[in-house]
């Protein structure tokens, strides 16, 4: 299935990127391509074959449930692009 | 001084024949002549350079050994390094200053090493060519109209040239083989799982391991010595013993058992390589070897499936990457969906943003089971093949790449192009196994790789049998003129 234009303005959507408008054409057109790559797996018969998500198949180690970590948060917010008060500054979401 | 291996400077170190500083302010003198014609370094630092030389040569003087003690390397610019740009070769990070060191930055601090700056590589580790870099395309020391390979072409040019014995790379889809075998180097990619992924910038975290380049096996085997190992920090890694990787490189070849895939030998092999691949084949023999035939039926379907769990596995690590936390901010942002869109959209590449839409496509609403779950059990029919063909062999001997280095600018009009190049290295990620490449020759002036890859935790088997076919050969000695 081929994506068109609406399509990748979708998907850019979703990703939240901002696309320039005269890259589009050229953005949907190797998508396309890529896609194109992709769907060859869907020839492949994989019936009755269980998904591998980790080569291994460990499972995820747990950990004693206490505090292990100590706040970070100056070190964090002196590489942010905005803060105030240990606060994280973004646009104004509500009126 | 430039010319030694890792293995030579620790014995040069150990006998007092020259200090890490003296050698660490030749290397750094190179690079600021050299580099310039490579762009293989985003960032050089020279002053921590120079304090941990200075520190390795006291520690050696109040009775300290190890073989990392004083030895120069140069990170990849995506492991994190506390204090110093970590720019991922992205406008995204181009100011962010990571807040900690990574596991692998830390360990082999802590074994004495000296980091003589970070390097280029494809933005986000997302390329063969080291073309997609913020910073501009590192230049092949073989050729400088050729690519050095990607996405660690900045490690690979860089040892390549001489400018240092040994850096780290990552490889996600043969980003430390590939490029080591387009600049006659020896990359090891170990078992997921074997070296620490904390602090290492994530692309596809099922997929993404560390691992050394260098110009010898044996050199490898120090690197990777410093590497390997449990972190806690690491959720993937495993609690598996490190074996004395420099202990095990002599052993004897005698009776090895060498699987070559005849799926291998297709179309899009260069003929070239296909030779020299049959020449290492033969060298091996004489060293003890026996060879057989072997098939790795799915191997034609790494790719599509690769594109799939790859880019989907970055979309999801790459939001958070939003212009609120750290790096790129757009300016004037008219509300929080701008702030998101504006920042990314300016602070990602081009291949970047294809990469992030086809995984923010294939996992969404109505696309998972025919693209990522798909991919998955594709993944299981790849890792079935090597089981199958482990029971009958030691190692699998192939290609590392279909082609020797292209031209810059050669493959950018179609991304699938250069997805194509990858398609002797992408199994062992999706399998997890580990895999090395190593000179074995040249086509007409440029590099060419073997690969050879092997059961999950025998990195020692590969580094051994690479060490030995480096006794009887000369290729990885061989360095690339003007440099």
């Amino acid at each position: 299935m081929a994506l068109d234009r609406s399509d990748v303005e979708k998907i850019a959507h979703l990703a939240r990127l901002g696309l320039n408008d005269a890259d589009i054409p050229r953005t949907t057109e190797a998508l396309n391509s890529i896609l194109g790559l992709i769907d060859q797996m869907q020839a492949v018969d994989t019936t009755g074959i269980e998904p591998l998500a980790h080569p291994l198949e460990a499972s995820q180690r747990l950990r004693v449930d206490a505090v292990t970590e100590i706040n970070h948060r100056d070190a964090y917010q002196a590489i942010a692009p905005a803060v105030q008060d240990g606060l994280y500054l973004v646009p104004k979401v509500l009126d | 001084m430039h010319q030694m291996t890792l293995a030579e400077i620790a014995r040069g170190l150990a006998d007092k024949k020259f200090s890490s500083e003296e050698l660490t302010r030749t290397l750094l003198a190179r690079i600021a002549q050299l580099d310039p014609q490579l762009n293989s370094f985003i960032t050089v630092t020279e002053d921590l350079a120079i304090t941990q030389a200075q520190a390795a040569d006291a520690r050696r003087a109040a009775g300290e050994t190890g073989a990392l003690l004083g030895a120069p390397l140069a990170h990849k610019d995506l492991f994190c390094t506390k204090g110093v740009r970590t720019s991922c070769a992205s406008k995204m990070l181009d100011n962010f200053k990571a807040p900690y060191d990574a596991t692998v930055v830390a360990r082999l601090a802590a074994a004495g090493t000296v980091t003589l700056g970070k390097t280029n590589m494809d933005e986000f580790a997302m390329g063969s060519a080291n073309e997609s870099s913020h910073y501009g395309a590192v230049k092949n020391p073989w050729n400088l109209q050729h690519v050095p390979g990607g996405s660690s072409g900045g490690s690979a040019a860089a040892v390549a040239a001489r400018l240092l014995p040994g850096a780290t790379g990552t490889d996600t889809g043969g980003s430390i083989r590939q490029p080591a075998a387009l600049t006659n180097l020896t990359g090891l990619k170990p078992t997921y799982g074997r070296v620490s992924r904390w602090g290492m910038i994530a692309y596809a975290s099922s997929l993404d391991q560390a691992g050394p380049m260098a110009r010898t096996a044996e050199d490898c085997a120090l690197l990777l010595q410093g590497m390997a190992g449990f972190d806690v920090n690491d959720s993937t890694s495993i609690d598996e013993p490190v074996p004395d990787y420099s202990a095990g490189l002599n052993a004897s070849l005698q009776g090895l058992r060498i699987g070559v895939p005849k799926e291998y030998f297709s179309a899009g092999l260069d003929p070239r390589i296909a030779d020299l691949v049959m020449a290492s084949v033969e060298e091996l023999k004489k060293l003890g070897a026996v060879v057989k035939e072997i098939s790795l039926p799915n191997l034609q379907h790494a790719i599509p499936a690769y594109y799939v769990i790859a880019p989907a596995e970055a979309s999801s690590n790459l939001s958070r990457f939003d212009g609120v936390r750290f790096g790129y901010r757009c300016e004037d942002p008219k509300d929080l969906t701008d702030l998101y869109k504006r920042s990314r959209g300016e602070g990602f590449g081009p291949e970047v943003q294809r990469r992030i839409m086809v995984g923010a496509y294939a996992l969404s609403a109505g696309y998972y089971d025919a693209y990522y779950l798909q991919a998955q059990k594709i993944r299981r029919l790849i890792k079935n093949d090597f089981m199958n063909a482990f029971a009958e062999v030691d190692v699998i001997l192939g290609p590392t790449t279909p082609n020797p280095a292209w031209k810059i600018g050669a493959k950018n009009a179609d991304p699938i192009a250069e997805y194509l190049e990858d398609f002797y290295t992408i199994t062992a990620n999706l399998a997890g196994l580990p895999g090395l490449s190593m000179p074995a020759g040249f086509a007409d002036g440029l590099p060419v790789g073997v690969q050879l890859l092997a059961p999950y935790f025998q990195e020692g088997r590969l580094l051994n049998v690479a060490h030995q076919y480096q006794q009887v050969t000369d290729w990885h000695t061989r360095s690339p003129a003007g440099f």
